[in-house]
Order: structure tokens, then sequence, then C-alpha cells
């Protein structure tokens, strides 16, 4: 079986002491082990952040990708075999800014992957600036009189998108969010996890004191997952009270089952021969 | 086998109307009916971007012999609509004729007294079989075909194959094809023009560029393609979609080109041949993530159908705009190959080639065609994919585990082998950023260094291998009085232009860059070097493959045709740029 030390690599780890990012490298390489996943079987796909470099700490397959598009490779890794767990670090400028876009339309297909966000409420590799989840009045380098724009709700934004799976972790509960990402890896369907991280450099408001004042378990409060309404009602919480758990989940078709060549297995591992074309030029004779 | 147009041994029909009066299918069907017939045929169509009304006209050109392009001019116009007569009375040769419905309000002797005239009543035809208007085109057709006298049999059985399995339809095509047929018979004398049917006759297939390409793409083992819809590339999405288990491939619409690309990627990167195509601006999207390839070393094909810009430009008419564009797009340096197809076969044949190069040296490949090439209809054998093959290079299915997999390991050619991900023993890091042998990302100067000395150390054995693959292409006189220099689409005009000027007894050749990056640079010098005039021909304002042979060779092309309008090159005025810097 897969364990911690297998997991790990040689790079030296770059983030500040303190960083919520190691929490949640933790979380994910117990959730893999506890899982009994193969490091082969597991691809790690990054955005670019302080989160970005996951791919450089732990060793299963990975690919670490342009700021924003951690979603469409996933989503082509899937599609080309189905059988690889497929797992997505993004930051919550590379998700919730520049990448947007794509968790809508991923979480609408219901594409088998599963979307860990490192949270910071802050864009912290570029040094310090408003980020779309960085709450009103948040001071930053690029908002000296404090960000005025709306945040976004990335838990509403994915309900609204018809994700089968929302939930949201916190860097300083490792063992709840190893639940949470086994959970969403044993989901059958796309699963967002929105991870509360603490940034111990560029935000100095959502620590991890703040945070742990404000944090309960969903699971804890009898919530039912299953209920759609029930989810709206906790995702909008904030502020006083801040839900972490499971939000939402449902059963529902995958993406890669409409395809009907992936019937015949993996794409990647069906073998490559010279077609016969003589069908297709028939039709155009 | 017989062919006799007005003008030469092509005959040219126009057939003219509204958008959505089906006359792209008209041009199709009759463009099947005479090749089934043993003729070779081409057919380009024209049509502003939008889904009703506005004008619309496809050209047929067939003949006993190869035909590259349209002509300078029609032997017969079919015109659905009285601006169909207005806008292409004068595209007729003296002596062409026009077929057009008797209760249009024009008629057409009033503005040209050189041609035939035969009106139909192609309104009271299709009231009388109780059909839709769309098929008075048929029964247009069924003129035509009685006017140069053609077997109506072969229509008929293309119709069948068109509309299979829509009796309905199927059966009044084939009503308002009779009575047109018959009108003519009764009514008309024939045009002067003679096609007649030969049984004894090679195998042919009648294909778009796009569905060449498709096709090349499944012949090559693609199995993944994503693409957003953009015009002139959306009919490769709408073939690959129709085809797709056929093809085993899985054919998705994402949100963005963004996305296509960078689910191409993904796909890619998993060990699949994976292709995306689009226009101009979505590439304009894809720019970044084709760096990611470059930098990931990951494999990709990607079509882009040029039409003119800037910005949303006219999105259904062609241009050669994007060569320097396509050639340096993307932050930073990096191997990339660019190639242009000039005819369908190429379009299969240079498909095919890209998937290998691709995969071979592990980088992103662009096939670059536009709206001319990929809409425009030629007949020609089919394509045998065996020809190619599939070469996937250094892919590694197996690791024996003994060392740790090193994605970017520093080899003499360059070349890194992948694995699949899913291996047993072996996973497989691949980074956007610079990186190490394991694909760890570095700042470290001298990997840094390495790394991109790596990458293009590839360059060395692709050169070899484009040089193989006929990078330059020449046709025509060996001793040339005179030159034609081009690229992709405006290869058939330009060996039309041959013909006509052999035929004036000037003897010039023509010679197409093919691969456009890596330059072939020594052979086009070499081809460059004799001192007869030279005629750039391009579809751009200012001369881009003009500026890259100055840039590798060093070599002015002074005389240039450039066509900047969204239309493609005619034969004719290639012969006339000849004439006039021959003088
Ligand atoms: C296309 C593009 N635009 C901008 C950048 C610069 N950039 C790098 S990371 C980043 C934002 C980082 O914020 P976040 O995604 O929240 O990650 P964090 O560093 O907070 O983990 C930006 C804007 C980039 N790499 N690529
Ligand atoms: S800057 Fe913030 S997010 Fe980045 S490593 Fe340091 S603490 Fe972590
Ligand atoms: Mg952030």
């Amino acid at each position: 079986m897969t364990t911690m030390e297998e997991l790990s690599t040689p790079a030296r780890i770059t983030w500040c002491p303190g960083c919520g990012n190691y929490a949640i490298l933790t979380a994910v390489k117990r959730a893999i082990v506890e899982l009994g996943l193969r490091r082969e079987e597991v691809v790690a796909v990054t955005g670019i952040g302080c989160h970005g470099r996951m791919t450089n700490y732990i060793r299963v397959n990975g690919i670490h990708v342009l700021h924003g598009r951690v979603l469409p490779v996933a989503t082509g890794i899937k599609l080309a075999n189905q059988r690889l767990t497929v797992l997505g670090f993004a930051g919550d400028g590379d998700a919730y800014s520049i990448g947007m876009g794509h968790l809508s339309h991923t979480a609408r297909r219901n594409v088998d992957v599963k979307y860990i966000v490192h949270d910071n409420l802050v864009y912290a590799l570029t040094t310090g600036q408003t980020s779309p989840t960085s709450e009103p009045g948040f001071r930053t380098r690029s908002t000296p009189r404090g960000a005025y724009e709306q945040p976004i709700n990335p838990l509403l934004q994915a309900l609204a998108s018809g994700a089968s799976f929302v939930a949201r972790g916190f860097a300083g509960d490792v063992r709840h969010l190893t639940m949470l990402l086994k959970e969403a890896i044993r989901h059958r369907g796309f699963a967002l996890i929105d991870v509360l991280q603490p940034c111990i450099v560029w935000n100095r408001v959502n620590t991890y004191e703040w945070y742990r004042e404000r944090v309960y378990k969903l699971e804890e409060e009898g919530h039912d997952p299953h209920s759609l309404e029930e989810a709206y009602r906790r995702a909008v919480e904030w502020g006083e009270r801040i839900p972490i758990g499971i939000l939402y989940r449902e059963e529902r078709p995958l993406y890669h089952e409409h395809f009907p060549p992936l019937r015949r297995g993996s794409l990647a591992f069906q073998p490559l021969k010279t077609p016969d074309l003589t069908p297709l030029l028939e039709e155009l004779s | 086998m017989v062919c006799i147009g007005i003008k030469d041994e092509t005959i040219s029909f126009l057939i003219g109307g509204e958008a959505g009066q089906g006359i792209m299918r008209s041009g199709s069907l009759l463009g099947r009916a005479l090749m089934r017939g043993g003729l070779h045929i081409f057919g380009v169509n024209d049509y502003p971007s939008l889904i009703r009304g506005g004008h619309n006209f496809y050209i047929l050109r067939a003949s006993e012999r190869e035909v590259y392009s349209q002509g300078d001019g029609v032997d017969l116009l079919i015109a659905l609509n009285d601006e169909s007569i207005e806008l292409h009375i004068n595209d007729l040769y003296p002596g062409g004729g026009v077929i057009y419905d008797e209760e249009g309000k024009l008629d057409p002797r009033e503005l040209r007294g050189d041609v035939k005239t035969y009106p139909t009543p192609l309104t009271g035809i299709v009231k009388e079989i109780g059909g839709p208007r769309v098929v008075r085109n048929t029964a247009a057709l069924g003129v035509a075909l009685s006017l140069i006298g053609f077997n109506p049999e072969t229509m008929r059985g293309v119709i069948r194959d068109t509309f299979k399995g829509r009796e309905g339809i199927i059966e009044m095509n084939i009503k308002a094809l009779d009575r047109g047929y018959e009108y003519a018979e009764r009514n008309f004398e024939g045009l002067g023009c003679r096609v007649e049917t030969s049984k004894s006759r090679d195998e042919r297939i009648m294909v778009t560029g796009n569905e060449a390409i498709a096709l090349g793409a499944i012949g090559a083992g693609c199995r993944f393609y994503a693409a957003y819809p953009m015009t002139p590339a959306t009919p490769i999405l709408h073939y690959l979609a129709a085809h797709d288990e056929e093809a085993g491939m899985v054919v998705v619409q994402p949100e963005s080109e963004i996305a296509a690309i960078n689910m191409v990627i993904g796909a890619a990167y998993a060990g699949v041949r994976a292709m995306t195509a689009t226009s101009g601006g979505g590439f304009c999207l894809m720019t970044e993530a084709l760096g990611l390839a470059a930098m990931t070393e990951t494999p990709i094909v990607v079509v882009i159908n040029q039409r003119p810009g800037p910005s949303t430009g006219m999105a259904t008419y062609t241009s050669q705009g994007d060569l320097l564009f396509t050639i340096h797009a993307s932050q930073g340096e990096f191997p990339r190959v660019v190639v242009a197809p000039g005819d369908v076969d190429e379009c299969f044949y240079l498909t095919m080639e890209a998937f290998n190069l691709a995969e071979r040296f592990q980088i992103p490949v662009i096939i670059l065609a536009d709206k001319y090439l990929a809409e425009s209809h030629r007949s020609t054998r089919p394509f045998d994919p065996s020809r190619v093959g599939i070469d996937r290079g250094e892919l590694l299915t197996e690791w024996s585990g003994d060392e740790e997999y090193r994605r970017y390991r520093l080899t003499e050619s360059g070349i890194s082998p992948r694995i699949i991900p899913g291996i047993e023993g072996a996973t497989m890091l691949a980074n956007t950023n610079e990186h190490d042998e394991y694909g760890f990302a570095t700042t470290n100067p001298e990997m840094v260094k390495a790394m991109m000395d790596k990458r293009f150390r590839k360059l060395k054995a692709l050169r070899r291998e484009i040089e193989r693959l006929n990078p330059v292409r020449v046709y025509g006189s060996e001793e040339a009085e005179a030159t034609i220099v081009g690229w992709g689409s405006t290869k058939g005009p330009a060996l039309e232009a041959l013909r006509m000027l052999e035929g004036e007894g000037i003897k010039a050749r023509f010679i197409q860059v093919v691969y456009l990056e890596p330059f072939p640079a020594e052979r086009v010098e070499e081809l460059l070097s004799g001192d007869e005039p030279k005629l750039l021909v391009e579809m751009n304002k200012t001369g881009q493959l003009g500026s890259l042979i100055k840039l590798h060779t060093g070599v002015t092309l002074e005389h240039r045709l450039l066509r900047y309008d969204g239309r493609p090159v005619n034969p004719g005025q290639i012969c006339n740029a000849i004439r006039g810097v021959m003088r």
C-alpha cells in the first residue's frame, strides 16, 4: 500500500512556515494513503499561485498548468483516461477570477474531477492584491482604501452551476479536511472543496484564530447534504458563523459516460493503429 | 467522357440565390453527380455570415482533367433570384446561358445580349408537385443537366444517397429534377457545352478541406477533439461529432477556445492524440496554452482556418493574414511546426503527418489553412492513411521501476521519452515552470539553459525530417521564364494559371512553400536563385511569405499580387500579373 513517505518528493518546500498550504498537502497525502490509491493512478493538476507548487511536493502524476486553467486540463485528462483519479488544485484568484468560467461548465458537466481551491482570500504569489473572495474593506496593495467589490460566494456559484458535490474545508483542521477529501474522491462526479487557507503574510485578517472562532461543522449540526435548499441556506452563512463540511452531494450521470468510444475502456490504453477509412470515404463518393 | 465548355475544356456553373435557399446543397449535388459521371470537379462557395437573406453563390467547375480552382468566368448561371442575375450576368462567358425563374421581374436579355436565356417556370413546377420552395433549385439543376446533355439518372442516385432515409424529400427532389429536365428538353436548345457520363472511371471522392483534415485526424488515430464553434473551422467539429463512434474519438464542444486547447493538452498529456481547430480569433485565445504545450513538451495539433481580420473581420471569407502571427504566437521561444496545405489531398496527408511530428518531437504542430481551402470542394482519389502511417515516437508503455522516471531527461536528441500516466512504477511530472529533469520547478541558471537547449536540440532532427517531407513543392516547367511563389490555398489558382500560361506559350512554374516553420531556407534560396521574374502571390496585405523569405534567405520578391478583399485569387489575375512582370 502507498505510504506517506512514498508520496513525498525531494523538492524543497518553499511555502512560508505556518502557511495553510502545508495542511492541505498533508490532508491530500493522507486521503490517498487512507483510500489505498496507487500513486500511479492519481494525477494532480495545479494552477498558478502559491498553491501551484503542490505538484512539486507530492509524488503522483502531475501537470502544473496556466493560471486559471486547471479544470479544462483536468477534464482532458479524465476523458483520455477515466481510470485516473484527477485532483485539481487552484487558488482563489486562479479558480474564481481568471478561471471562473471553467468552474460553472465543469460543474454542470459533472466531470469526475475533484477541485480543491486554496482559498486565502488574497493573491499571495503576486504579493498581495485583492481577490474575488476578499472581504469588503480588506486592504491590499491594489486596494489601499479597502476592497470595494462584492465578494464572490464560490459555494453558491458551484451549487447554481449544478455541482454534484460541494464542500468547504479549513486548513486548521487536517483530520476534517482529510475526511472531506476522501468523501470527494469517493463521490462519483465533480466535487468542489473550497478550503479556507490562512496566508500568514498577505492576509492578516482572516487568520487561523479568526477562523477558529467562527467555523462549525455541518455534520455536527444535523445538516442534510442531500437537500439543495438546505445547501443554499448554509452556503450564504459567513461572518459570525462559517460552516465547514459537505454542503451538498447528489448522484448524477458522469460526463465521461456520455461518450461511446469510452465504453471500450480508457482512450489512453486503446491500441492505436491505422484505421480503415473505407466506410467514411464511401460516404463522400 | 466528353467535356467541352465555352472557353476551354472545363465547364463552370454559378448557382446564386438568397442565404437559406439551399445554394450550397445544390452545388454539392451537382458536383457529386458530375464526379460520378467521371469528371473532376472543384466547387467554391461565397456567402455572408447570415442565416437567412443575403446573397449566396456557389461556383462549380468540372472537367475531364483535374480542376484546381474556379475559372475566370462561367458557362451557365443558375439564378434563383433577380439579384443573382444582376450580380453575376457579367461573369458569363459570351455565349453562356442563364437559367432563371419565369416569375422573376428581371429579364436578363435587357442586361446582356450575348448570352442565352432559359426562363423556366421554377415556381410553377414546385407548385404543381406540391413541394417546398427550395426544390426550385433541383428543378433548375434538371434544366442545367438537359442543357449540357448530362444523363439525369446519375443525379437521381446522388439525390437518393444525399437524403438517404428521408423518402419524402428524395421523391420530391427527383420529381423536381425530372420536371426541370423535361421542360428544358421540350423547350430549349442545348447550350453548346457537352458533358457526357462515361462508364470507365477511377474511384473518386468529393471532399472539402475541412472534411479532409477531419479524415486526416481520424486516419492518424486522433482520439480527442475539442473545439469551440468558429467559422470556417466549425465543419470539422460537425464532421467529427457525426462520426465519433466510427472514429473512436471523444468530441467535445467546450466553453471557449481557451478551454478547448487546455483540454487537448490534458488529453495529450494523458497519452492520446488530440486536436483542436479554430480561426484567428480563437487562436488568439489559445496562444498562452500553445506555450504551455511547448513548455510541458505535450504534443498537440492545432488547425487554424484563416479568415480576414483584424478582429471579427469577415467570418465567411478567406485570408492568409495570420502566417507571421502563427509562427510567432505565444511568449518565449520554442520549436513548433507550421504547415500549410494547399489542396484537399494535402489537408489529409499533412494532417496525418502533423500528428506524427507532434508526437515524435513532442511539440505543438499548427496546420494553417483558410476558408477558401477549408470549405471548397474538390474531387480526388480516396485517401490512403497507410501512406503516412502512425509513428508515436518515444512513448513508453511500461517502466522497469529500477530508477525514478525523469520526464525531461537531458538526451542528445533533446527528446525525452514520455510515459502514459497510469503505468506501473512511474509517475510523470509536467511543468509550465522551467523545470529540471524530473519536472520539478527550477530557476537554477545552468538547468534553465540546459532545458532550453534540450528543447531546441530537437530542431536538428526535426529539420531533417521536414526535408524528407518535401517542404517546398515545385510545379510546372523546369526551365521557367517566370516563377510564381505562394503558399496554402493559392496553390489551386496558381496551378490553373500555369495551364493558361502554357496555352499562351509561356513556360512558368509555381513554388509552393508547404512547411513554413521551421523554414526550409536552403531549399527556398536554391529555388529562387535563378534570374527569371518572380511573382509573390498571397491573400494578405503585406506579403507575409515575402517577409519570411527575405528574413531567411535575403531574397526580396519585388513583384507581388496581393489580394485582401476576402475573395480567392483567380487564375486569370495571376496570368495577368505574370504577363506584367515578364514585360
Ligand atoms: C495569465 C496570467 N496572468 C497573471 C499571472 C500572475 N499571477 C500569478 S499567480 C496570480 C494570482 C495568485 O492568486 P491565487 O490564485 O489566489 O493564488 P495564491 O498565490 O493566493 O495561492 C497571478 C495574478 C499569471 N501567472 N498568468
Ligand atoms: S505567501 Fe501566503 S500563501 Fe504564499 S506561501 Fe506564504 S503564507 Fe502561504
Ligand atoms: Mg489566493
